[in-house]
């Protein structure tokens, strides 16, 4: 030991606590100057520019058909829509992984079509619908008329009858289109996620008798959330933002809609898109806290 | 009657991955209380055997029968039928298992683990569950890990959590697919004293191990195989010491060189060490 200490000065004495020169950065200096610049020229943009309009901006934001709009097709939509998206999506996912050729062949029929529709085009024809049903969807028997008519009988086997004009405009058709085109996405998610989980996971639940629905919900689907989240929470903001795409429908109690709609009624065309993007910004950090929250809570066991 | 019937019979057991056949019609009688170790090369099929007794796979021809009854078949009207989904589960409810890489479920406590199926599986009530939770992790020395996650505990105590998990549902039979031999050596010594406990508790116990002294110490029977067929099989003395075939003979002085040139190894680096 006291011979491979020599390599200091005075050779008898330990080295002792570091205290080295450390590598200077300049060109952070020189980004930290360049960006000061463009913050300060930003700053000046919002201050300076009388076109922002700052106290119409707050103004818009805060009148009664936009904030309904808020409430309604922006966040309830977002939040439906996912939910059955969500939904969907993972018994969809349930479906692909299934043993009947049958299920899987539908989940994949499924998926392949709502992922090659755009929203808003999907949107459109939903509202658009009502042309091929012009007496309206009716529930009851299927092909009653075919069978009433084999039969030499009168009337018909349709229990409620709705107009479909009205089923596929509104919140309804926003909800169902958004989830119906969600579910699509989510299936490959669930997918990937249920794919993530180990083997031994499911032949440890089966050794202990667990059969294969419990299997799925109590030890498959749980870790497979850890994998599933991150993406999920894409999906959830992508979705909100598509609330836009509402007036396809149409469906007007949607904020970005009425926000427009008091632009191009006061000629305030640009202090209403500061608004709206506002709104977005707002609750897309509040969903961005969310989903850190679930993540962790879905981590349990794995990084404690 | 049930006395002298086999817990575990099975006969002419043949098992076919694609084109290959793994097993060549295994014979196999364990009666209750029995331990049996199954012993052989890797790829013999030992494995794929303990697998198949807990449908874990698949027959593709034999029959196992499991306390008197088929394993994954109905008989009737001289006709085979798959068993359902839920009476499957049934059977597998009554044998327990250990696998080589724990499969503990990570999201849950050792404690939730060792819950988990006795709850939701037999309707046990929760508070209950967890009472005798707590009491099988106190058996396999664990009852100040109960709330642990797995990744919290070292490989040996996570796979005692696993036994327990197994013993939670009250098996007659528990199987053991090389339970030790993802451990590291200083760790495999736990897990094979609680395996000894339930063994001298009268537990049936089909075991797949490389443990050699476990097997001679603790087998009432050992099960020699070798490409899919069984070799030979006897009281461990019998087989260990005195192996009658040629192949049991070679697989254990083949293992008795790689324990030797483990201690070697070992002692040389302590020599080095000490340098």
């Amino acid at each position: 030991m006291s011979e491979q200490s020599s390599t200091g000065s005075a050779g008898t004495e330990r080295p002792g606590l570091i205290d080295a020169v450390p590598v200077r950065h300049p060109w952070r200096w020189v980004a930290v100057a360049v960006i000061a610049v463009l913050v300060a020229m930003l700053v000046n943009l919002l201050v300076r520019n009388p076109a922002w309009n700052w106290p119409f901006v707050l103004e818009a934001m805060n009148q009664t058909p936009v904030i309904r709009g808020l409430f309604f097709g922006t966040l309830l939509c977002t939040a439906l829509g996912m939910a059955f998206g969500v939904a969907g999506g993972v018994l969809l996912a349930v479906m692909r992984l299934s043993d009947n050729p049958v299920l899987r062949g539908v989940a994949w029929v499924y998926t392949w079509f709502f992922r090659a529709v755009p929203r808003y085009v999907l949107l459109v024809t939903l509202g658009a619908i009502g042309v091929l049903f012009p007496d309206g969807i009716s529930l009851g028997v299927p092909f009653d008329w075919v069978i009433i008519d084999a039969l030499g009988l009168q009337g018909d086997w349709r229990f409620l009858t709705l107009d479909a004009n009205q089923l596929f405009t509104g919140l309804f058709g926003a909800v169902f289109g958004l989830a119906a085109s969600e579910a699509a996405y989510m299936a490959e998610i669930a997918r990937s996620g249920i794919l993530s989980v180990d083997r031994g996971q499911t032949e440890a639940a089966q050794a202990l008798g667990m059969p294969r629905r419990l299997t799925m919900r109590r030890i498959v689907l749980p870790q497979a959330m850890r994998v599933i989240l991150p993406p999920t929470g894409n999906e959830l903001v992508a979705m909100l933002k598509d609330t836009s795409l509402l007036v396809g429908i149409p469906l007007t109690i949607e904020m970005f809609f009425q926000l427009q709609s008091i632009g191009s009624r006061t000629y305030q065309t640009f202090p209403v898109l500061v608004a709206a993007t506002l709104y977005y910004l707002i609750i897309t950090s509040v969903l961005m806290a969310g989903q850190a929250w679930l993540e962790r809570r879905f981590g349990r066991g794995v990084r404690a | 009657m049930s006395e002298q019937q086999p817990l575990v019979r099975a006969v002419n057991v043949i098992k076919d991955f694609g084109a290959t056949r793994v097993l060549h019609g295994i014979d196999l009688e364990v009666h209750r209380g029995e331990v049996v170790c199954l012993l052989g090369p890797s790829g013999s099929g030992k494995t794929t055997f303990l697998r198949l007794i807990n449908q874990l796979e698949s027959l593709t021809g034999g029959r196992i029968w499991v306390d008197g009854e088929l394993i994954g078949f109905e008989e009737r009207r001289g006709r085979l039928h798959v068993r359902k989904d839920a009476d499957i589960a049934r059977q597998r409810s009554r044998i327990g298992m250990v696998f080589q890489r724990f499969n503990l479920f990570p999201h849950m406590t050792a404690l939730e683990n060792v819950v988990e199926a006795p709850v939701h599986v037999r309707g046990v009530r929760p508070s209950r569950a967890r009472e005798e939770a707590r009491r099988l992790l106190d058996l396999v020395g664990l009852a100040e890990r109960a709330d642990f996650y797995p990744s919290q505990l070292s490989g040996g105590q996570q796979q005692r959590v696993a036994i327990a998990r197994a013993l939670a549902m009250e098996p007659e039979l528990m199987l053991f697919d090389e339970p030790t031999s993802a451990l590291d050596p200083e760790l495999v010594g736990e897990v094979l004293a609680v395996m000894r406990d339930l063994a001298r508790d009268g537990m049936t116990m089909v075991v797949v191990t490389h443990e050699m002294s476990f097997a001679r110490e603790v087998a009432d029977r050992v099960v020699f195989m070798d490409a899919g067929v069984v070799v030979e099989e006897g009281a461990p003395e019998q087989v260990l010491r005195r192996p009658r075939h040629e192949r049991t003979q070679a697989f254990l002085a083949r293992v008795r060189r790689e324990e030797q040139a483990a201690e070697e190894r070992i002692s040389a680096e302590l020599e080095q060490l000490g340098e």
